[in-house]
Formats: C-alpha cells, sequence, structure tokens
C-alpha cells in the first residue's frame, strides 16, 4: 500500500512530497545506522541519497577498520590512551568511553545481523574490520527492513525552516528524472559526509560538504575545522587510498634514490615536500610472504589498480600521489551540543563525518577505525534523538520555507557554474604548500580569492535545472574551505593534523576547541576544552 | 573510469544505473549507456553490482584509455573485483576471509 502511494507520488508531475517524523540525509552508515535507530522508536522516517543507498560514500567503496575494543577496563583504557598524544589531547574520555560501549552493541548487532565477520586461528570472532561494499549491503537491507522510505539518486538541495527558526524538513532534486522531491519532517539529521573537494580519493567524490552549507543557512555552527589537512597515498593513476598497506613500503626518488623521511605514518609529509619537487615512487617491499597474502585477502580492492595494470607492488617501483581526504578523515564538522547529536539548530541533528569528531579523535584520525565507531555511534544516537525530539512536540505544522542561498537565488549576473566553480575551490584546498603546510601569509591570500569567489556565488543567478546539483556542491565546497582556513588562521600553533609553519610547536594554552559558522563573513571563536571547564568548576 | 559495457552479456537490467554514487549512467531503450564519464570516482561500485560481469572499470582515475570486451574476457578480468569479495556463487567462502586483524597494529 505504502509502495503504491509513493510510486503515485512519483509519476506526478511535480514530483514526490512525503510527510515524515524524521529525515535523514546521507545513506552511509551513519546514516542508516540514524534512520534504524529512529525507526526503531517508533517514528516514520525517510532516507534520501544523493547517490545509491548501499555504494555511496567512502566507506561502501573503500571498507574500514571498527575501534572495536573488548569492554576489559585494561583494554580500553588503553585504548583511548593510546589516541591521547596524537589527537593534540582534545579528545574527551567521558564520549570516547561511550563510543567504545556503543561500538561494541552495534558492532555485535552486525553480527546477529549475519554479517560474515571472520575468525581468527583460534576461532575467535574479529570485528575491527568491515568489508565496505559487505557493511552498506547489509546497511541497506537493515534500513528497509526498519520500514524505512528509501529515495536514491535524491540529492538535498537545500533545508527548509519553519517560523520559530526550527528545521522543518528539506527539498531537493531527483536526478534521474529532473523532478524535485520535498520532504516535511519534524526533524532532519544531517549524515550527508564530510568533504573531500573531487579528489578521487577512494569513493569520496559524492562527499562534497553539503551537509554543512544546508545547516550553517539555518545558523548552525562548526568546530574544528582546521583539522581537516589529511592527505592519503595511492598510486599516481588510480583512486584506491589503503594508506596502510604502505606501511611496507619503501618511497623514492625518481633516480631511485630513498625518500628521507617518508612513511606512511609519521612521514607523509616528507612525500608531499618531495612530490613538490618531482614524481616519488613506492614499493611495498617490506612485505614478506604472509602479509602480501593478507593483504589480498583482506582489501581486494587494493590490488585492483595494481593487478588491472600488470604491476607487481611487492616486487615493482610505481607512481604514487597525495589525495586531499579533506574532513573525511579530517576531525571537523558541525558542532554538536548534546548525547543524541543535536546541533545548535532545534530539531537538526548531525551524525558521522558532517559531525565533528573531535570528541573522539582531538585533532587527528589515524585511520577509518574510530570515524567508523563514530558514525555506528553517532548515527545510532542521533536517531534516536530525532525521533524522540519529534514526540516531545506533535504540534500542527506551520509553515516551511527552503533556507537554500547560493545558487539557488535570482542574482543579476550570470547563472553560477558549478564545475567552474569547482575548479577554482580546488586550486585553492588541493596544495600542499597552501593546506597541508600552513602559514598565515598563504592562508591569508587564499582566503582572500576564496572571499572574492564567495561574493561572485552570491551574486550569481539561480544554476540552470541541469546544473544545479552541481552549482550546490561547488557551493558547499568554497564554504567547506572558507571555514577550514579561518579556522586553521585562527590556531596558532601545530596540533594535531593541523600543521603551521610559522608555529611549528604546539602551544599549551590553545588546548581549546575553535568555532567557527557564518556564510557572507565567516567567523571564528574559541571554546574550552571539558578538562578546563571540569577543573574551574572543582575550584 | 568506466569503459566498458560488454553487449554480448548485458541484459539491460539497469541495476548500474540506479547503484553508481555519481550517475554516470544513463537508461535508454536498449543498454544503459556511459553518459558522463568525467563524473566517474573510480569506485568500482558498478562493477561489483553487476549480475552479469558486463561491466569493467579500468584503474585510471583520471584518463579515459581505450579497452575492448574481448580483450577483457581472454584476461579473466571482467567480473575478477566480484569474485574476489565473494559476491559470485564458486567465490563465496571468500566473503569471511578478512584478516584486516592481522595487519592492524603493525
Amino acid at each position: 500500500m505504502g509502495e503504491h502511494t509513493r510510486r503515485d507520488e512519483r509519476s506526478a508531475s511535480e514530483g514526490i512530497s512525503l510527510d515524515a517524523d524524521v529525515l535523514v540525509i546521507g545513506g552511509g552508515p551513519a546514516g542508516t545506522w540514524a534512520a534504524i535507530s529512529a525507526a526503531n522508536e517508533g517514528a516514520r522516517v525517510v532516507l534520501v541519497d544523493k547517490g545509491f543507498c548501499g555504494t555511496s560514500g567512502a566507506t561502501a567503496a573503500a571498507g574500514t577498520g571498527v575501534w572495536y575494543i573488548d569492554p576489559a577496563a585494561d583494554k580500553r583504557e588503553a585504548a583511548m590512551a593510546g589516541r591521547e598524544k596524537m589527537g593534540g589531547y582534545l579528545q574527551d574520555r567521558r564520549w570516547m568511553a561511550r563510543v567504545l560501549d556503543r561500538t561494541y552493541e552495534q558492532s555485535n548487532q552486525l553480527a546477529g545481523w549475519g554479517y560474515p565477520y571472520p575468525t581468527d586461528t583460534d576461532g575467535r570472532p574479529q570485528r575491527n574490520s568491515l568489508q565496505g561494499p559487505e557493511y552498506m549491503r547489509l546497511m541497506r537491507k537493515r534500513t528497509k527492513a526498519a520500514g524505512v522510505t528509501i529515495l536514491d539518486q535524491s540529492p538535498a538541495l537545500e533545508l527548509l525552516v519553519d517560523d520559530a527558526g526550527a528545521v522543518a524538513g528539506a527539498a531537493g532534486v531527483q536526478r534521474q528524472d529532473g523532478k524535485p522531491w520535498r520532504v516535511r519532517a519534524g526533524a532532519v539529521v544531517i549524515a550527508t559526509g564530510g568533504c573531500a573537494f573531487l579528489s578521487k580519493t577512494l569513493g569520496s567524490n559524492v562527499l562534497t560538504g553539503d551537509g554543512y552549507l544546508m545547516a550553517a543557512e539555518l545558523g548552525a555552527e562548526l568546530t574544528s575545522m582546521e583539522f581537516s589537512n589529511p592527505y592519503a597515498i595511492s598510486t599516481a593513476f588510480g583512486s584506491v587510498t589503503k594508506t596502510l598497506f604502505f606501511g611496507w613500503g619503501t618511497f623514492t626518488h625518481q633516480d631511485g634514490s630513498l625518500v628521507p623521511g617518508a612513511a606512511s605514518k609519521g612521514g607523509r609529509s616528507a612525500i608531499a615536500r618531495a612530490l613538490l619537487k618531482g614524481p616519488v615512487y613506492a614499493q611495498l617491499d617490506k612485505a614478506d610472504a604472509d602479509v602480501r597474502e593478507a593483504m589480498r585477502a583482506s582489501q581486494p580492492n587494493f590490488f585492483l589498480p595494481f593487478d588491472r595494470t600488470g604491476i607487481d607492488p611487492f616486487t615493482q617501483r610505481f607512481p604514487v600521489t597525495l589525495r586531499l581526504e579533506g574532513t573525511i578523515r579530517g576531525t571537523g564538522g558541525l558542532r554538536i551540543v548534546d548525547d543524541h547529536c543535536a546541533t545548535t539548530v532545534p530539531g537538526l541533528y548531525a551524525a558521522g563525518d558532517a559531525a565533528t569528531r573531535e570528541l573522539v579523535c582531538g585533532g587527528f584520525t589515524g585511520g577509518g577505525s574510530h570515524n567508523a565507531a563514530w558514525a555506528m555511534s553517532s548515527g545510532f544516537w542521533s536517531g534516536q534523538g530525532a525521533a524522540r525530539y519529534v514526540k516531545g512536540r506533535r504540534s500542527a505544522r506551520g509553515s516551511a520555507t527552503g533556507a537554500g542561498t547560493v545558487g539557488l537565488q535570482h542574482g543579476s549576473r550570470a547563472a553560477l557554474n558549478g564545475a567552474d566553480l569547482a575548479a577554482a575551490v580546488q586550486a585553492e584546498a588541493f596544495p600542499y604548500e597552501i593546506n597541508y603546510f600552513r602559514e598565515a601569509g598563504r592562508l591569508t591570500a587564499s582566503l582572500d580569492r576564496l572571499d572574492t569567489l564567495w561574493h561572485d556565488a552570491t551574486r550569481a543567478g539561480a544554476a540552470p535545472h541541469r546544473d544545479i546539483v552541481r552549482a550546490r556542491q561547488s557551493a558547499a565546497m568554497l564554504a567547506t574551505v572558507r571555514w577550514m582556513y579561518r579556522s586553521a588562521l585562527a590556531r596558532t600553533e601545530t596540533r594535531g593534523m593541523h600543521r603551521r609553519d610559522d608555529f611549528p610547536e604546539q602551544d599549551a594554552t590553545q588546548r581549546h576547541y575553535i568555532t567557527t559558522g557564518g556564510l557572507d563573513e565567516v567567523w571564528t571563536s574559541i571554546r574550552p576544552h571539558a578538562d578546563a571547564y571540569l577543573a574551574e568548576a572543582a575550584e | 573510469m568506466i569503459e566498458v559495457i560488454d553487449s554480448e552479456t548485458c541484459t539491460s537490467c539497469n541495476i548500474c544505473v540506479r547503484v553508481c554514487p555519481t550517475n554516470v549512467f544513463d537508461k535508454t531503450d536498449g543498454f544503459p549507456v556511459i553518459a558522463r564519464q568525467e563524473d566517474c570516482q573510480t569506485c568500482f561500485m558498478c562493477e561489483l553490482y553487476c549480475p552479469e560481469d558486463s561491466l569493467y572499470v579500468s584503474p585510471f582515475a583520471e584518463t579515459s584509455v581505450s579497452l575492448h570486451a574481448t580483450e577483457l574476457k581472454d584476461a579473466d578480468g571482467l567480473g575478477s573485483y566480484r569474485r574476489a569479495v565473494g559476491w559470485t556463487k564458486d567465490t563465496k567462502d571468500r566473503r569471511g576471509i578478512d584478516r584486516s586483524h592481522e595487519l592492524f597494529g603493525h
């Protein structure tokens, strides 16, 4: 019956119009966990994905480690303590502990649903890794089984807002038939992932910061956006970024001489500096026969670029590059203000890479592991929180108007060109000498150019229908890099992944968070770390 | 980037059109077509979801190369990723052979 209703609505010339309690935007791990958890609270849930829930996003294509730790107190303590220095001491122990608990529960739930976890040689199940396609195929199946309505190939273009400033749903376009969709909802979960600026790091080209922009148009705040400059190693020609495996690699210049200090862990900056001068090659010559076999069993996708070009990565050199992962493997994102991942906007929640991971990772994530744990946990919490928020408010629906700005409004000048704008943003976000190795002069010069781009974009005419998704993606990328660089300027030290050439040391007085926001005028401010105000309260 | 749709085996089921995260394919009255190759992110997902092993994604993410289905079939290239992840009948046991736990902590 429900199916029929939906199909009828789809065939209507005006597109799809749905009413829901909770709308989830984004169908990766965080979005699917959020949708299932909201549905389990009794909410009517719609999930929209720009691409296809099940293949969209970094996890489906790449796979991921998971921060799954045995509940024994000593193991949990070691897992938390082991990360603090790397993250610049910005993690929050209370959040780390609750993420470990929740990740343990969700992983065991996956096992119960039939995820084919492997066992070790002693027959013990191993739950600290997930095969991307397998995991996300299962999550789609469970999302549908929970009664969630999924709209694939349906990018969101803007959030809807009511008279009181609370979120009231979202609107977008079904990009395969060009018809609009509109979902009225009492609460919205932003699970749109991070932003990697169309760098083609594996599976990430759907992740363009759309959720940040839409949320910021309602006044939402972001935080830790300076932690946004990780670059992943891949073959120079390919898209498969699997930096972990390069731990068995040796890096050389064209002439075969070693790149001094180069390593996948703790020496990636040496690779970046070498790449500024010429090509860099890698060979995974430190992997013995057993490791080689384990790699192939564990990550078949890693071998696609090699098998399909006839390169043996263990015995032959191949050219490598670094691809920007932006806020996907960074820790910046929408600021959350309670244990259910609410943002500063009433009714608006954030999960996964769209939300900040500063609470579990501080200023650095070594790999997908913590982000995957965060996606499961924040997904679960945000879905639950959104459903309960709606339950507590059963009031009559008032007005709902679109809050979208750049690319959607009619300006006086030529229409916004999405492809041109994307290229202009990439020219500021990709260069190692601006983003990887940061310095006040270069950041300021870049921001001047970016502010001009924004100024022009706000005066441009609405993008034509066929280009509207691309135009909004580019606007989101532009907004994202401006928050990144303003925050990077505000942190006058080197901490976590954020490195300043002009401030190469960590500064004990800057153990705080940087909040940012705003569209025409980007602002930053400082929030204390939890330890600081707890210490103050104890005095 | 996606390079090949093998018209000998494609059944026009259009699964690739549905599942592509970046909307590269278009449905037609006949076989689906690669309509926006420049949007391909080389994620290999279409290949994995093709039940007939009719698709081939070249590993070159930035440049288009000329490939032909017959050569790929001869080299056992079509469907190789699907077999590797255990998504074919004959390779099902590979779904649970992840040994990442041995590689982490390196």
